[in-house]
């Protein structure tokens, strides 16, 4: 149940603090998103100089920057995703409990970027796992990788705890961990999780 | 009752409560109020996203604790012999004859761990 936004500020003068639940969750969650601590190319360079002094990470409440899944909220893949990485980077991901958030940095980790005609190098990390922020760049700026925080926060913010349209973790019949990919013969197989990613067919002009 | 020799019990046994709840009480709200889903490989041991291979719990031979040993000793004695290196020109015969010493000194130890089978990996 939401209280009315008039009747809370009309509260919030009088000194009163009205909240609910929700809120006070998402208000914990979203100050507080530790990542995990591996980069996988350039970006990481970016990435450290985001939690580093200049650019401050800390002041979004992300700066502790965890050495195991097990402590970490957000996953910043930061960088090139070889085929040879995507397996581990799919069971990071699954080893990460619940809530969990995922950002892909820069342009190979939303699609390849300048590598994406390379024959090892997957085309995009959001063919496995659900990202719920993209930076484009190449590599994106620390203050991208910031407003990539802020952006996150936000949604964050618009989470439910079980009324409306539920998260993945509070969903029982969510699967509690995506396939990880195998080594086949040309390719990873499955080459896409069909739960994340849809893949459009290509539609070419057909000639006259 | 203030000033009482027990009063002082009575802090010891306020911060004892403090320091055994407050630890507690966010261990308690995460196990009543956090998401579970659990899966087996979310269960599984860490290892950098591998796949784990054996146990976690792997047995180290003891007599790698006194190799190690012999190691940071010479490691130590590596830290002594740059500063007195770089001003080997100005500390004269004495400091070269007390460094001997101690270099015959490290080298006695290693012959004796040596003889001892230390440094046999078996």
């Amino acid at each position: 149940m939401a209280v009315d936004e008039g009747l809370k500020s009309e509260l919030a003068k009088e000194g009163i603090i009205v909240t609910t639940v929700t809120d006070l969750y998402n208000w914990g969650r979203k100050n507080s998103v530790w990542p995990l601590q591996f980069g996988l190319a350039c970006c990481a360079i970016e990435m450290i100089a985001t939690a580093a002094s200049r650019f401050d990470l800390a002041r979004f409440g992300a700066e502790v920057f965890r050495p195991s899944p097990r402590q970490a909220d957000l996953m910043i893949v930061a960088g090139t995703v070889t085929k040879k990485m995507a397996p581990q980077v799919v069971r990071l991901y699954n080893q990460m409990p619940e809530p969990k958030y995922v950002i892909a940095m820069g342009a190979c980790a939303i699609s390849g970027g300048p590598f994406k005609l390379g024959y090892n190098v997957l085309k995009g990390i959001d063919r496995y796992i659900p990202v719920d922020v993209h930076i484009p760049g190449c590599p994106p700026r620390p203050e991208a990788l910031l407003h990539a925080i802020m952006t996150l926060q936000r949604r964050i913010e618009e989470q439910t705890l079980g009324e409306g349209p539920k998260p993945r973790w509070y969903d029982k019949d969510a699967p509690a961990e995506f396939p990880v990919p195998q080594f086949g013969e040309h390719d990873l197989v499955p080459s896409f999780n069909k739960q994340v990613w849809d893949a459009k067919p290509i539609v070419r002009p057909v000639k006259a | 009752m203030t000033d009482s020799y027990y009063t002082n019990y009575v802090f010891l046994a306020l911060f004892l409560a403090v320091a055994i709840i407050f630890p507690l009480l966010p261990i308690c709200v995460a196990k009543i109020v956090a998401p579970k889903k659990p899966s087996p490989q979310k269960q599984d041991i860490y290892e950098c996203g591998l796949e784990s291979k054996g146990d976690a719990w792997v047995q180290f031979k003891v007599q790698y604790y006194i190799y190690a040993l012999v190691f940071v000793i010479f490691d130590v004695e590596t830290i002594f012999l740059y500063p007195w290196a770089v001003s080997f020109n100005k500390l004269g015969l004495f400091a070269f004859v007390e460094m001997i010493i101690f270099l015959a000194i490290l080298a006695g130890g290693l012959a004796y761990a040596w003889k001892k089978g230390v440094l046999d990996w078996k």
